[in-house]
């Protein structure tokens, strides 16, 4: 971490990642960095962070930012002044909408954007343009749990808070490795666990590291989480665990829902047959949940991203609906958001299917809502939802996009026709913080630079309906503007000057809270008119606050438990869900099933995170995960490589053999793009089937097939700037300290490196030649210091990445290190430290496996001695595991390998 | 009543024989050395060093005269030996009485070769052979004279390195297109260069001496393209060859060196012979490291124990001009074989190791010889090498963690 400059204030502002929320404290270090610590006054977190929000104060430089605008002319993208840029996107945008109509223009925004940004975005498209197709990225996040709360609730409520993880006494995860994708709220179920005895049960097809230490893992079937969950219903409702009273005061729908239940899993064996479980588990989940009445189901993307995303949610409610365990201390359904201001964007209505303030398109929100904005041409209906909007591109019939904050071209499904459909735009703008992604290298036509995080200022909302401020503490570079900014500027001249004469973000989010409240007389549950009247200074001071928030009301946290439904009748309704079946079918040219998702140490698209050294270090490359089964049956060595194809894409990944696969499934980390991996875009192999009710698309389960591939050559090279690699390389670009690290596997000849390298190297050049045994390895010198070096090996043996990197990351070498640098070994004859574990300490693998041999015996101990393990506690799974690991390899076996 | 073994020559060959008999036959022998150079037994390999005044000249000595004493030999330097009478078993001493021996060592070493040209008999030309030599150097270099270095092999350059050090200026003349052609490749000799120049040493490749002009004194040095070099003194480095004169005298068999056979017998069964003056096996070896195993064979037979000298593995470990340098073996690498190369110039290091049917063949190095003589063993052993390849190039503590520690 950097030092901090006592000069330098510190500043209270919330976690860009995930939908935790965390609290953090940044204090700039004056360089342009900032040192980072969590806010121990912030109620999501107390203080904690994750690897990832730790390692913020990475990722905020300059090096790889948009800084002005730029227009695109006979091809090329030139800079140019912000009022040309604006008349520009103005002028093309009028043009298309006289002559084609307010739909042929769309905007797709970002669970990234601040409420205030969304708010203007939304406003001026649905209100003022007069379209509603404005989708956002967190259609691929959680559109499903929108849609199962609006069914059920009538409307988006989130119905628990975290206080309930910490009260509850049965935590059920249901398609969430909360361990690595929200370890923060993981961390403080663990601790209601020892402290408490909370007990956790992981529903997962993968046993990831949630599942490492629970008291029950179902490694359930894919996409038949709503059979489980139907069985339980049924469960339940014959075995007198009903909440009578509560369903037939407050629900509706009971009979049909239970009957559809029964039909699809009327057993203990009838769900064990439909979820691929044994009888015993679920017989023993049934009773857990049934005789535990503090019980909160978290569920996240295995839940929604699916065809069936909404039926699972719904089956999932239908389970708390039916027992009254709703909205109660440690007694809800709890959906874990995936980014910092999915909850913001829905709040103002930024999905193609919501309309504002979580009003729809009822004729009676549409003209409230017109009447509040003074709208001339309001949206009478719904928008394209995301994968349908590019389909829309494709077709011509949508001729202007506006994306702003997301990297479409890597993370929707079927990646490579998004990126082929994005090419037909007649008008295609990105508001942006960094200059190249794959969306940017699209082509578009207009590139705005918008401010980053630790820049912009305005409001998020966690996953437990609590309003942060995010606040600047560095100043905006080059011409970087607000995105609300360059939406007013925008609108301003489309004719709309005097509905976006906004000054601050406080301004707007005035203006957010006044239409919450506009005629909400607890009709609707978003409203937070009391804070319509907030000054200037109050909205910078803003304290995290939950909402609902109503004028004159007392705030209440938690929902439902009195019931109070926001349907027409006021009653929650039981939903019957569909018969389970996934999209897209398995065959002998297709027989795995691809599901994909996080990893811990990366963001989305890297675009941030890849900034970081740290996080780089966990898992630096595109995987695949494979049962051991299924590596037999096809061929793959863990460590080879493996091509996976679908009938949308191919991909070209590192083979991890793992006992947390299941059988029949593949397992792919989403987090690679065109800018740092040449094979590894796993947005192109997803199939773009989407769910019916929320528009979600099938992320999980794209039919699949893997194949090994055979690499002669294995290395790796590291510099201090970024390399134009040989061509036909598979290659992975990490962050390193000091520099950029390649890693890559090819079968071209070896002599094509000495040439490559002489013309990335300057004069002082260090060489090894080897070329009967497939080895070249050279490195070159600026004085004392590493410039960049290059191992090449056979595949089996490329040089050890991590020892060098320890050389390289040095500001000099000794001329002893120099000396056995090209080794690719320690000089000191010691194992290298390995790859990083705890990626909030850097302590890499070997350092733990060193201490475990050495007596440590449990994580704790293991944090005593190293510090790994005790910040975010991400990376105590992977602890764990390695002392069960460790203990039967001697001490003696690993100088062996490492030797030979 | 011990056996009268005489040895001629008291140089490091006499020396180590010596040692060897001391620990192998002691009693059996009486042993007398009786040398031309006027002094004990001394490191020849050292000289270099001297004349760069880093040694002196007193410290290169081998043994003490007391060493010498206490294995009861009678060591007799400053006298020259004129003949053998192999019929009467007798040698002939200039101005002095005979001397009678039951065996024979010739260890009479090598004489620098002078080149066949016009001028080489001025005054000012030299040789660098022997600490007369090396006096005879330090006066010239004292004087700041002008010196050209004829040969670019082992010899002239450290007579080169050592005449520079010592404040002369210098230019090194090699008939061949690189350095030490018969020890290193072509990278390796480029870098030798590269680190011979460094320490202010011109140096001309391809360099034929034509003749050597001057009026009774050396002036120039004129090479065979025409050009001149200014000069005040030449010193000839270019080849030693194996002085026989004495056994080919005497009628003992005599090809280009003293022809031996394994236990280094000569022709005449009582006489033997060993290091630079020997031929086995059709080599006249030119380094010190074969004449001390064939003189712990030939100690081996003269103590009436089975021994057999097979050759030596030739390697070079030496500090030559100030620069490490070794080789052994087949160092250039050719059909059917493979090169592992490592190279830093900047660090002044050159490694080449050379495979052939799954053994280290050859090595050469520069700069960094840390782990010559484990590569040399390798070499020897002949032991495969498949298991240490990848690491082998960094060295014994690298494949060897444990042996190192």
């Amino acid at each position: 971490m950097t030092a901090i400059d006592p000069n330098l204030r510190t500043t209270k502002t919330t976690c860009p990642y995930c939908g935790v929320g965390c609290g953090v404290l940044a204090t700039p270090d004056g360089k342009g960095g900032a040192a980072i610590a969590g806010d121990p006054d912030h109620p999501a977190n107390f203080g904690r962070l994750c690897s990832k929000g730790s390692a913020l104060g990475e990722t905020v430089g300059l090096e790889s930012r948009l800084l002005y605008p730029m227009i695109r002319c006979k091809g090329v993208l030139e800079r140019v002044a912000w009022s040309d840029a604006l008349d520009h996107v103005a002028h093309r945008m009028q043009h298309i909408v006289a002559r084609d109509g307010a739909d042929a223009v769309a905007f797709y925004l970002s669970g990234q954007l601040l409420t205030e940004d969304y708010y203007v975005a939304n406003k001026l498209m649905k209100g003022f343009v007069g379209t509603a197709n404005v989708d956002t990225n967190s259609r691929l996040c959680m559109s499903s749990s929108v849609a199962g709360h609006r069914r059920a609730f009538g409307a988006d409520t989130v119905p628990g808070c975290y206080e309930d993880l910490d009260q509850a006494d049965l935590l059920v995860f249901v398609g969430s490795n909360a361990a690595w994708c929200h370890p923060v709220l993981f961390q403080r179920m663990v601790k209601n666990r020892g402290e408490r005895g909370a007990r956790m049960i992981v529903i997962d097809p993968r046993r990831t590291d949630t599942a490492s230490d629970v008291d029950l893992f179902l490694g359930l079937k894919p996409g038949t989480d709503t059979a489980l969950f139907s069985g339980l219903f049924v469960h339940l409702a014959d075995n007198g665990a009903l909440d009578q009273d509560y369903i037939a005061e407050n629900t509706s729908g009971f009979d049909d829902a239970l009957a559809r239940a029964r039909n699809i899993a009327g057993s203990v064996a009838a769900t064990a047959l439909a979820t691929g479980l044994s009888e015993q588990d679920v017989a023993a989940f049934f009773k857990m949940f049934r005789d535990t009445e503090k019980v909160v189901t978290l569920y996240s993307q295995g839940v929604n991203q699916s065809a069936q995303g909404t039926d699972k949610v719904n089956a999932i409610l239908n389970c708390h609906l039916a027992t009254g365990r709703i909205g109660k201390p440690g007694a809800s359904p709890f959906s874990l958001t995936g980014q910092p201001n999915a909850m913001g964007g829905r709040e103002v209505g930024g999905l193609a299917n919501m309309l504002a303030a979580h009003m729809g398109f009822t004729p009676p929100d549409i003209d409230r809502v017109r009447r509040f904005w003074k709208a001339p041409r309001i949206a009478t209906h719904e928008g394209l939802k995301a994968v349908q909007l590019f389909e829309a591109i494709n077709r011509g019939e949508v001729k202007a996009l506006w994306v702003m904050g997301t990297n479409p071209a890597v993370s929707l499904p079927d990646a490579d026709f998004v990126r082929e459909a994005l090419k037909k735009l007649e008008l295609f703008v990105v508001s942006e913080n960094v200059l190249s992604n794959d969306t940017v290298e699209a082509g578009p036509h207009v590139l705005l630079p918008a401010l980053a995080w630790g820049e912009k200022s305005g409001t998020v909302t966690n996953s437990e309906r609590r309003i942060s401020r995010q606040r600047s503490f560095l100043p905006a570079p080059g011409e970087a503007r607000p995105d609300w900014w360059i939406l007013s500027e925008t609108a301003k001249r489309l004719g709309f000057g005097d509905s976006f004469n906004y000054k601050s973000a406080a301004d707007i989010f005035r203006e957010h809270a006044a239409l919450s409240a506009f005629e909400n007389d607890g009709g609707r549950d978003f409203d937070i008119g009391a804070l319509t009247s907030l000054s200037d200074d109050a909205f910078d001071a803003l304290k995290p606050v939950q909402w609902p928030v109503r004028e004159g009301g007392t705030p209440g946290e938690r929902f439902f438990a009195q019931g109070g439904f926001f349907t027409n009748d006021g009653k929650g309704r039981f939903i019957a869900p569909e018969v389970p079946t996934l999209r897209g079918e398995t065959g002998p040219s297709r027989p795995l099933r691809l599901n994909t998702g996080r990893i811990r140490d990366q963001w989305h698209t890297m675009t941030r995170t890849g900034l970081s050294q740290r996080l780089g270090a966990h898992l630096p490359e595109p995987f695949v995960e494979i049962h051991p089964d299924d590596a037999g049956k096809y061929g793959i060595a863990h460590d080879g490589y493996a091509r996976i194809t679908t009938d949308y894409g191919q991909c070209i990944l590192k083979a991890v053999v793992s006992e947390g696969q299941q059988r029949g499934a593949l397992f792919v980390p989403i987090h690679w793009s065109a800018m740092n991996a040449s094979h590894g875009r796993v947005g192109a192999l997803v199939q773009s089937f989407t769910d019916p009710f929320s528009g979600q698309p099938e992320s999980k389960a794209t039919p699949a097939a893997i194949a090994p591939y055979e690499f002669v050559f294995r290395g790796f090279a590291l510099s201090r700037k970024q390399l134009d690699l040989p061509q036909n390389l598979l290659w992975t670009r990490v962050t390193v300290t000091g520099g950029f690290g390649y890693l890559f596997a090819d079968n071209a000849d070896l002599s094509r490196w000495p040439a490559w390298l002489e013309s990335v190297a300057g004069e002082d050049v260090a060489e090894y030649r080897d070329f009967g045994g497939g080895v070249y390895r050279a490195a070159s010198f600026a004085g004392d210091r590493i410039e960049t070096c290059l191992f090449v090996g056979p595949a089996h043996d490329a040089g050890d990445w991590e020892v060098v990197k320890s050389l390289f990351v040095a500001d000099q070498v000794t001329d002893d290190q120099r000396r056995m640098l090209l080794s690719g070994k320690s000089s000191e004859g010691a194992a290298s430290t390995g790859p990083i574990v705890c990626a909030c300490f850097g302590v890499g693998r070997g350092t733990i496996c060193d201490t475990i041999t050495g007596g440590a015996r449990t994580a704790a101990e293991i944090g005593a001695k190293l510090k790994a393990g005790t910040n975010c506690g991400s990376c105590i799974p992977e602890l764990k595991r390695l002392i069960a690991t460790t203990e039967v390899v001697p001490a003696k076996q690993k100088v062996a390998s490492a030797a030979g | 009543m011990s056996e009268p073994l005489v040895i001629v020559g008291n140089g490091m060959a006499a020396a180590r024989l010596v040692d060897e008999l001391a620990k192998t036959a002691l009693g059996r022998y009486a042993v007398a050395v009786i040398g031309e150079e006027p002094r004990l037994a001394y490191n020849r390999v050292l000289l270099s060093s001297v004349l760069a005044g880093e040694t002196g000249s007193h410290e290169i000595e081998l043994r003490p005269a007391d060493w010498w004493r206490h294995r009861g030999v009678t060591v007799r330097y400053g006298y020259r030996v004129t003949e053998i009478d192999t019929g009467r078993r007798e040698l002939k001493i200039a101005g002095e009485e005979s001397m009678e021996y039951s065996k024979l060592v010739l260890a009479t070493g090598s004489t620098p070769l002078r080149l066949n040209v016009p001028g080489a008999d001025l005054a000012g030309v030299h040789t660098f052979r022997d600490t007369r030599d090396v006096d005879l150097l330090l006066t010239l270099a004292a004087a700041k004279k002008r010196v050209v270095v004829v040969g670019g092999g082992l010899l002239g350059l450290e007579a080169a390195y050592g005449l520079a050090k010592a404040g002369a200026p210098v230019t090194l003349l090699h008939l061949m297109d690189r350095l030490m052609e018969r020890q290193l490749d072509a990278p390796a000799a480029d870098l030798l260069k590269t680190l011979v120049e460094r320490k202010g040493i011109r140096i001309l490749l391809n360099a034929s001496t034509a003749r050597i002009h001057g009026d009774g004194q050396v002036e120039a040095v004129e090479l065979a393209d025409g050009s001149r070099i200014e000069a005040d003194a030449v010193i000839f480095a270019a080849g030693i060859k194996p002085n026989v004169a004495l056994a080919k005298e005497a009628g003992i068999a005599v090809n280009r060196g003293v022809v031996v056979n394994d236990v280094m017998q000569t022709s005449s069964s009582d006489i033997f012979a060993l290091g630079e003056c020997a031929e086995h096996r059709g080599t006249c070896y030119g380094l010190v490291e074969p004449a001390y195993e064939q003189a712990r064979v030939l100690a081996r037979h003269l103590a009436g124990r089975p021994a057999g000298y097979q050759g030596s593995v030739v390697s070079t470990n030496l500090k030559v001009s100030g620069v490490s340098v070794f080789s052994a073996g087949d160092f250039m690498g050719g059909e059917g074989s493979e090169s592992l190369v490592l190279s830093d110039r900047r660090r002044g290091t050159y490694k080449k190791l050379v495979i052939a049917d799954g053994r280290l063949t050859g090595a050469v190095l520069i700069g960094d010889t840390v782990d010559a003589l484990w590569y040399l063993e390798l070499i020897r052993n002949r032991d495969k090498v498949a298991a240490i390849r990848t690491d082998m190039m960094f060295g014994r503590a690298l494949v060897q963690p444990s042996k190192a520690a």
